[in-house]
């Protein structure tokens, strides 16, 4: 009846209204009126939560709810005060009447403030105009709320006598101010929601255009370039993997690669690399890190020298294979296809690649080569090298 | 092994995606049915008795592991194989750990899926090379003695080595021959393997890939 909290709590837990209330009533008794504190905190409160639900019962409600709220609000602080009174605290009738008159000034005030459901939806749906009927009401609402607490200030200070007495010019500047600091409250307070709200509304707009943005440059450009080469399945293959690769990358959201820095992302660069201009599918799997230095460099330039002999040779077998692991110390790396293979001992002396580019070069910075194949049966190559964890 | 053909249901939210999969599969894989949300497959699932269920990592309303968690309560023998896009390891290492007998991407040929089918069918477990990966790298490094279950906790040299090998893309025979084992023995230490997942507390298990991230 009040804010329409006990009905909302009714509502989520699906028992009669009544209930809760009666409850409240009771616990407010019970408690000499500090649960009408935590009412009138939730009331504030749940709305600020912005539950979609609590909205659409908000607009169904409407603005013809404000003065029984405010109303409520009024009689229930005058409960509050009368209860005081009955416990020995020392309110007077000077004190309690103008009180009550100034709660229900602000609770009409607050009530008003209250972000419409049309303004929160601002985002999804263009605001109807507003009717200037309700304007109009609104600021009607608002000059009777303001006039109420002025008029409960000016009553206070007759009643204590203060308007008389100029001597108590401090007091009455204090009860002035007060008042305005009540009235000003609300404004303020929907200032900044609204303001919340709207930076909120611009974040998402902005989120969206650099979604966009991103889905152009590179899924739709792809796609584009893919219906121009349905003739080439292989291009189409490297092209469709190439932007599954990096929309994954996307969207996992994952740090960006370092391949500069980083033992595995210098690995993995290698493994596109290789398939990207081999055109040749590369599995690869890597367990472990390691910081990147010059020996795990060398590392890196063998295992792309036998990606690319493999991409070269063997990618009619099926996807190359890459492995590594970095642990204890030591990163080992494991190169396998399933391609024709190769007697080792035969390798004629002009194909510099695996002697030179990874037998050697392993060879120079301290690490092993082991490169294992025969015609038929496939070629592995396990590169293994310190590394500094 | 039993050479009848065994029976699936495809759970998955893509349409597109189902009747790709029942095409590849062919003759080599009996499809019963199949379901889009968590619901129907629940349903369909308890009326088919599929041998084993193709399930989707990610589907609204939960997604595989709530299928898992729902099929478990009435059938606790059902057996699951999840296939997916999603190569985040914390997806991967979830379903599992939920009761998937394997995980397998969904760029895998209609021919080893049907064989994987075969294999959780008859009760063994299916690693794909990047879950091999996954799971080398979840039981990497070393704990404190006093936290480790040495029965759950860690892996055995053999099992580290299967692994690898699996990691490096070799079939369970090719491994065999490799390893001078036999093919049962292959599978036993990948069960075992499966087993150590699912039940393992070792604490970052789920959200290793995360700190690991972190701590370079």
């Amino acid at each position: 009846m009040l804010g329409g909290v006990c009905a909302g709590i009714a509502d989520r837990y699906g028992v009669d209204p009544l209930l809760p209330r009666v409850g409240l009533v009771v616990i407010t008794i019970g408690s000499s009126g500090i649960a009408a504190l935590g009412y009138l905190l939730a009331w504030a409160v749940i709305p600020v939560a912005g539950e979609a639900p609590a909205r659409r019962r908000g607009r169904a409600r409407g603005r013809r709810g404000s003065w029984r709220i405010a109303f409520g609000v009024a009689l229930l602080s005058l409960s509050l005060l009368l209860v005081f009174r009955e416990l020995g605290v020392w309110w007077s009738d000077k004190l309690v009447w103008p009180l009550t008159l100034a709660c229900f000034g602000v609770a009409l005030l607050w009530s008003l403030s209250r972000p419409e459901p049309e303004e929160a939806d601002e985002a999804e749906a263009p605001e109807p105009a507003a009717e200037p009927g309700e304007r109009a009401r609104r600021m009607s609402r608002a000059g009777f709320g303001i006039s109420l607490v002025v008029a409960a200030a000016l009553i206070s200070l007759w009643a204590n006598g203060v308007l008389d007495a100029a001597g108590d010019a401090a007091l009455a500047a204090l009860v002035v101010t007060l008042a305005i600091a009540l009235i000003s409250a609300p404004l303020w307070w929907g200032l900044l929601r609204r303001l919340s709200a709207e930076r909120a509304a611009r974040i998402r707009s902005q989120e969206r255009a650099e979604l966009g943005a991103h889905l152009h440059d590179s899924v739709l450009q792809t796609l584009a370039v893919m219906q121009r080469r349905v003739d080439d399945p292989a291009e189409v293959a490297k092209l469709a993997r190439r932007q599954e690769r990096e929309l994954r990358s996307w969207l996992g959201g994952s740090p960006p690669a370092r391949p500069s820095e980083r033992l595995a992302d210098a690995l993995r660069s290698a493994a596109e690399e290789v398939e990207e201009t081999h055109g040749a599918l590369v599995d690869a799997v890597v367990v472990g890190d390691a910081p990147l230095d010059e020996r795990l460099g060398a590392l890196v330039a063998a295992t792309r020298e036998a990606l690319t002999n493999a991409a070269k040779f063997a990618a009619e077998g099926g996807p190359v294979r890459l492995y590594a692991e970095i642990e204890e110390g030591t990163a080992r790396v494991y190169v396998d296809d399933r391609g024709p293979g190769f007697d080792p001992e035969r390798v004629p002396a002009d194909r510099r690649g695996l002697r030179e580019s990874i037998i050697g070069r392993m060879g120079r910075h301290g690490g092993t080569a082991e490169v294992r194949s025969a015609p038929g049966s496939g070629t592995e190559i396990e590169l293994s090298m310190e590394a500094a964890e | 092994m039993s050479a009848a053909t065994p029976s699936v249901v495809i759970v998955d939210d893509h349409r597109i995606f189902r009747t790709g999969v029942k095409a590849e599969l062919g003759e080599l894989v009996e499809v019963l049915g199949e379901a889009e949300t968590v619901e129907d497959a629940v349903r369909e699932i308890a009326e088919r008795e599929p041998d084993v269920v193709l399930l989707d990592v990610h589907m609204p309303g939960g997604g595989g592991v709530e299928v898992i968690g729902q099929v478990a309560k009435q059938r606790p023998q059902q057996r699951f194989l999840a296939l997916s896009v999603s190569d985040d390891p914390q997806d991967v290492i979830a379903i599992v750990r939920a009761g998937a007998r394997g995980y397998v991407t969904k760029t895998i040929t209609g021919e080893e899926l049907a064989d994987a089918v075969r294999r959780v069918r008859d009760g063994d477990a299916v690693f794909s090379p990047r879950l091999a990966g996954f799971v080398l790298d979840a039981f990497a490094g070393d704990l404190p003695a006093e936290e480790v279950d040495p029965e759950l906790d860690q892996l055995t040299p053999r099992e580290r080595e299967v692994l690898r090998q699996i990691a490096r893309g070799y079939m369970y025979k090719e491994i065999a021959h490799r390893l001078s084992i036999s093919v049962k023995t292959v599978e036993a230490h990948v069960s075992s393997v499966l087993r150590k997942l699912q039940l393992s507390s070792r604490h970052e298990l789920s959200r290793w890939a995360v700190s690991r991230r972190l701590v370079d």
